[in-house]
């Protein structure tokens, strides 16, 4: 059964080595044909019933695809339309190996039954090996494996026909030569029967081939030359990050400097795409050149008017080259590495022919290049939202070839909206599949004598939930009574999901892949299915529920005396808003269990925060909004940043603490896999814009602690300009770095620090019906107190740092998602409308001024100048970072009057256009409109507040 | 855990094994004439010497001599050409003398040295070439040794390994190249027939849950590795005592 071939490995490790190894040869691999009868039937999908349809053959046919097919025409595999293919593993490898994403697409497909592919395993064949001449190339090498495995198939099977699949031109030719019949993907595509759709979906790597074209971009180096060159050190690898602002300008970060390598240019950046690993030379030094600090958009329509982008590039040396001040390392990218394409959301670009196939796709991500399109339904494509994969991009050309993936639907819907926020930031949206439903437990739903058993009964315990009106998925609760001795019994009690989410099962898996509900103002894409995340896991009011507790004995002072954690069942006596919770301990008259346990609370939670203040967390602001739909149309009603009562914090203080306290009890049962969560300390550069706003306003940011950076932020008031304080409070906020999730064994202790919340140790508990951390954390506990068992993945280091890594990612992105969403809206309300708004300046730009407006949480640009003119009133100041105009000066946090109205020409990117209202500056401002604000209209016609729909539950942040 | 998967979709590892395979084993018995017991085996690429003397009258310091039981001496070297680094010392280095002693071990619990009061057994191991699996090879090898020897055993003695792959599926006989990328490598000595394990070592952690299902795995393939030595013995027999007549003087003496 066993044949051993060795073969003889070169590797270079510093010095070369032999490596040998052994590969053997089975006679056990088989076909996949049921006709078959020299082999046993092997577990294959391929049916003898399917048939491909391609007028350029007439009879049926299997498929055979080279490795090339499948890198570069997954969008076609991915229809349900090519079946009957033979997926040989020489192949399989090559795609792995050369990528990662695509591997996984095709693995998709193969496991899909319907599809009719096979693996033939033809390396380990005893008839199909080959061995590797020693002067051959790999990818000959590959090419002559999978002639020879398709020369067996056409042996052995003599009543089926095989049709071997490439765009590798010599591989063709040759496989012809051997009498395989070979057709490239465009051929065999065009000729498909019913599947002209297919066609737009090719990708083009060739078309459009000028041969006198002037090369664009410079060429890029040979990998070869790339290696040499980091080797050597002329070279950096890095990631390409481009620039949201100006398109011509891009950055990368390299290690061993201090700043972020500056790209600048049509031959700086050379065809890198955001995301891409690149090669960078660094130029001279007296070439380097300061960030332009200009905004610019790529605006050209027609992929030939060369001229306007050279004048652009032009206009950006000009301006850099003046200011020589603060110059940073400047670089150019030589050469690609790996590509980091996707598939991108967007539109066609609107004034466009549409008799033209040639199209340009403007993607919604502004850091994306425009992408060239063949289509022939531009027409149909134009007033839709569509996906686009980028196929190429040589160097004659001014934008990456492309090709169209699907429509999402018409631009501008809720709908269609919503989808491109979900696929932009990557968040998992489908619904649940049936698997993952099964799960489920059956209802109705009862409580047995087992669980009684298990779990501490505190259903006698006044206990009540404090949330956000509208919420549904209640994941705590909270309680407090007096005990004997003076003292105070606090409980946190927190909605068992685990119970209900055993490791390994379906339900598990999915939630670890989504990581977390994603809330969009009109849409909640859940973690787990609705009936645990709003029926059975939520701690309703007056149902008895399965809850984690985390019961503390306090003493008036807020000390903890004695913590203890337990599963119980908990009976809650009212689901309490904010607002009502407010009410019931503000109000003096009522003296019932619940309002005094509220008191409480209340007055734990004040002297708790005090504390926590005092240890030098953090105070951080966002302009955070709330959009108001309207039930019916679903359309946004009104726009206002989000009410805070004392409760918000008094229920956040006691999570805060249960948080705390859960993580010292995980850390201390597993020291190496307990999942935590760190906020790393930004690193001072980071500081900077904050330091240097509050320098300009005489207050000294103080950074070199929390403790400090708190107390200075505190001491920064103005009394002219209360909103002062919130804005420098907002620049704080964007210094900060992401908190993230980690297992313990991945960092050293001290480093396990929460910055934010001035904590040597937390993690997340107390949101496990939005949060999949917090499941895991769950389990962690359950097994640290012995109420269950351990499974293997949980107290694997490294799987669970592969799961925080996708915790994390999913959590930036929901967080991105979620504000998407919430811009959209903005824009959807502000349609038509043109107000005057009172607004802050938050940053100076060259030719901008960008201003925060708080009422709508709004941060948008006020432009000086027409892009690229110098503006004819204002005079910027850099050293000062002043904009003047004769004697009103602009400064950063001087309060302005602006008016607002929603700029739609570009549909894709609707943006807001500020017009200065006051300071009056003749000539560049516009006169105040004099009409009632719209709230006050609102008022007129009825007070009736509008029901929001699902809405998002809680801002806590950490 | 490690990025490439030590066994892909379709079942097969990296080399070509399904699972519960072992590698090619290869071996031969009384290879050399001047020692009293020797053997040559070969699992997969990895090539392995034994030989065996005694028992004879303790050497050396003689106070160590036993008056109840023979004392094993066990001596593990590799050869400096043997890995693809050229090692620096062949013998007496850190893992070498660890490796004697477990070897050592897994020996005691099948020679029968109770037969041989106040002698000594020397087991001489040298690996020509390492290709993963080292240990399980010596102790395979040291027992065709022992039995060429004709020291009396109480049943073989066979040692194999087994690891986890993608942290689920278990296979049998790991490789070089499997060991360097990936997870826990389990190797198990032990007496095959009556299932008795003689020596278990671990290269790193995995769950509790794991170990029966990965033990199962290691004790299938001794059971596997003991069949192979066991029909590798009858040949050899057979060639010695074919070439010799069977030792049938009477015969002879007939005619």
């Amino acid at each position: 059964m066993l044949t051993t071939k060795s073969f003889i490995k070169k590797n270079k490790i510093g010095n070369v080595l032999k490596n040998i190894r052994e590969h053997y040869l089975r006679n056990d691999i088989f076909c996949g044909f049921d006709i078959c009868e020299r082999c046993s039937p092997a577990n294959s999908y391929l049916s003898s019933t399917h048939v491909n349809n391609c007028s350029l053959f007439l009879y049926n046919h299997y498929i055979i695809l080279d490795t090339n097919v499948i890198l570069d025409q997954m969008d076609i595999l991915d229809e349900n339309v090519i079946g009957n293919v033979i997926i040989l593993h020489t192949v399989l490898q090559e795609v792995k190996n050369r990528s990662l994403p695509m591997y996984k697409r095709l693995r998709s497909v193969i496991e899909n039954p319907s599809r009719h592919f096979y693996v033939f395993a033809n390396d380990h064949h005893k008839d199909c090996y080959l061995p590797q001449e020693e002067t051959e190339l790999i990818n000959d090498y590959n090419d002559r494996c999978i002639r020879k495995a398709c020369l067996w198939y056409m042996e052995h099977i003599r009543e089926a026909r095989f049709v071997f699949i490439t765009d590798d031109n010599a591989n063709r030719q040759r496989a012809l030569s051997e009498n395989i019949i070979s057709v490239s993907v465009k051929d065999y595509v065009t000729h498909l029967d019913k599947a002209q759709f297919l066609e737009d979906k090719l990708a083009k790597h060739d078309f459009h081939v000028k041969v006198d074209a002037e090369g664009l971009f410079p060429p890029h180096c040979s990998t070869f030359q790339i290696h040499n060159g980091i080797k050597e050190s002329r070279l950096y690898q890095a990631t390409y990050h481009a620039s949201r602002d100006n398109y011509l300008e891009g950055f990368a970060m390299v290690d061993g400097f201090e700043d972020s390598i500056l790209l600048q240019g049509r031959s700086g950046q050379n065809r890198a795409v955001d995301g891409d690993i690149v090669a960078i030379e660094l130029l001279n030094q007296n070439e380097w050149v300061a960030p332009s600090e200009m905004i610019l958009e790529d605006e050209s329509i027609a992929d030939t008017s060369l001229e306007d982008a050279l004048k652009k590039e032009d206009e950006l040396k000009t301006v850099t080259h003046k200011k020589k001040g603060d110059v940073k390392p400047t670089g150019r990218v030589v050469g690609i590495i790996r590509r980091k394409w996707r598939q991108y959301c967007g539109i066609l670009q609107q004034d466009g022919s549409d008799t033209s196939v040639y199209q340009l796709f403007v993607p919604a991500d502004k850091k994306i290049p425009k992408i060239r399109i063949e289509t022939r339904q531009a027409a149909a494509l134009r007033s839709q939202k569509i996906i686009v994969a980028i196929d190429s991009w040589p160097c004659h050309s001014r934008y990456p070839n492309g090709h169209f993936v699907r429509a999402l639907g018409k631009i501008g819907d809720q709908s269609t909206e919503n989808e491109v926020v979900l696929l932009e930031h990557d968040v998992p949206h489908n619904q649940f599949s049936e698997e993952v439903l099964s799960c489920l437990p059956k209802l109705p739903w009862i409580i047995t004598d087992e669980d009684v058993e298990a779990r501490v009964d505190l259903r006698h315990i006044d206990i009540c939930s404090v949330d956000p009106p509208g919420c549904t998925d209640i994941d705590d609760a909270l309680h407090c009574r007096p005990i004997d001795d003076g003292n105070l019994e606090v409980g946190v009690h927190i909605a068992d999901v685990s119970h209900f989410i055993r490791p390994g099962t379906a339900i598990d898996l999915e939630a670890a892949k989504r990581a977390t509900t994603v809330y969009l103002v009109n849409k909640r894409i859940d973690m787990v299915p609705e009936l645990l995340s709003s029926n059975l896991c939520s701690l309703r009011g007056g149902e008895e529920r399965f809850a984690f507790s985390c019961i503390w004995i306090m003493d008036k002072k807020a000390n903890i005396l004695h913590t203890r954690f337990h599963k119980s069942i908990i009976k809650s006596k009212k689901a309490m808003t904010y607002e009502e919770a407010q009410i019931t301990i503000d109000d003096k008259n009522r003296n019932d269990s619940i309002a005094l346990s509220l008191r409480n609370l209340n007055m734990l939670a004040k002297i708790l925060k005090r504390r926590r203040l005092e240890n030098g967390a953090l105070v951080l602001a966002s302009p955070e909004v709330k959009i108001q739909m309207d039930s019916e149309t679903m359309d946004p009603i009104d726009v206002e940043v989000k009410k805070l009562f004392e409760t918000n914090s008094m229920v956040e203080e006691f999570m805060l603490l249960a948080n705390i306290s859960v993580a010292e009890k995980i850390l201390a049962s597993f020291p190496d896999c307990a999942m935590l969560r760190r906020h790393p300390e930004p690193p001072s550069t980071n500081f900077e814009p904050l330091i240097k706003a509050g320098k300009h306003l005489g207050f000294d940011i103080r950074i070199d602690t929390g403790k400090n950076l708190a107390v200075s932020l505190d001491a920064a008031v103005r009394d002219d300009n209360p909103y002062f304080n919130t804005m420098l409070r907002i620049l704080a906020t964007r210094c900060m770095l992401q908190a993230i999730y980690f297992p313990s064994g991945m960092y050293q202790k001290n480093e396990f620090f929460h910055y934010g919340l001035a904590v040597p140790l937390y993690t997340h508990f107390t949101s496990p019906i939005r949060r999949y951390a917090d499941i895991i954390v769950h389990r962690l506990l359950a097994v640290s107190i012995g109420a269950d068992a351990t499974y293997p993945d949980l107290l694997d280091k490294r799987k669970s740092n592969h799961l925080c890594q996708n915790l994390n990612y999913r959590n930036r992105m929901a967080q991105y998602a979620g504000r998407a969403s919430i811009a959209f809206n903005t824009h959807l309300f502000f349609r038509g409308k043109i107000q005057d708004e009172e607004g802050y300046v938050l940053y100076i730009r060259k030719n901008a001024i960008q201003i925060l407006i708080p009422k709508y949480g709004l941060e948008c640009t006020l432009y000086l100048a027409q892009k690229g003119e110098k503006s004819a009133f204002f005079e910027y100041n850099e050293e000062d970072q002043n904009q003047s105009c004769g004697n009103i000066v602009l400064h950063a946090f001087d309060p302005v009057t602006v008016r607002l109205s929603l700029d739609s020409n570009n549909i894709q990117h609707e943006k807001f256009t500020l017009q200065l209202v006051s300071p009056y500056i003749e000539g560049f401002s516009v006169p105040p409109l004099n009409k009632p604000s719209r709230k006050q209209k609102l008022e007129d016609t009825g007070s009736k507040s509008p029901p929001e729909a699902k809405r998002k539950k809680k801002s806590r942040k950490h | 855990m490690s990025r490439k998967e030590l066994i892909s979709e379709i079942g097969l590892r990296l080399d070509g094994r399904r699972a519960h395979e072992l590698r090619r084993i290869r071996c031969k018995l009384g290879v050399f004439t001047q020692p009293d017991g020797s053997a040559y085996l070969e699992q997969g690429l990895t090539k392995v010497l034994a030989a065996v003397y005694g028992p004879h009258q303790v050497r050396g310091n003689r106070t160590k001599a036993q008056h109840d039981s023979a004392i094993v001496n066990c001596q593990f070297s590799m050869a400096v050409f043997s890995t693809t680094d050229r090692k620096k010392r062949p013998r007496g280095d850190r893992k070498s003398t660890e490796m004697s002693i477990h070897l050592r071990q897994a020996l005691l619990a099948a020679i029968k040295v109770e037969l041989y009061p106040w002698s000594q057994i020397d087991v001489y191991v040298e690996v020509l070439h390492a290709d993963g699996g080292v240990y399980p090879a010596c102790v395979n090898a040291a027992t065709l040794a022992l039995i060429d020897a004709g020291i009396p055993l109480k049943e073989y003695v066979c040692a194999c390994t087994a690891s986890l792959a993608n942290n689920d599926v278990p296979m049998v006989d790991i490789s070089h190249q499997e060991e360097i990328i990936g997870g826990p490598t389990l190797t198990v000595a032990a007496l095959p027939m009556s299932g008795k394990v003689v020596l278990m070592e671990m290269s790193q952690r995995f769950h509790l849950d794991h170990l029966p299902k990965v033990l199962d795995k290691a004790l299938q393939g001794c059971k596997d590795i003991k069949t192979i030595l066991d029909e590798a013995v009858r040949r050899h027999v057979e060639d010695v005592g074919s070439s010799s007549g069977w030792g049938n003087t009477s015969e002879k003496a007939r005619t």
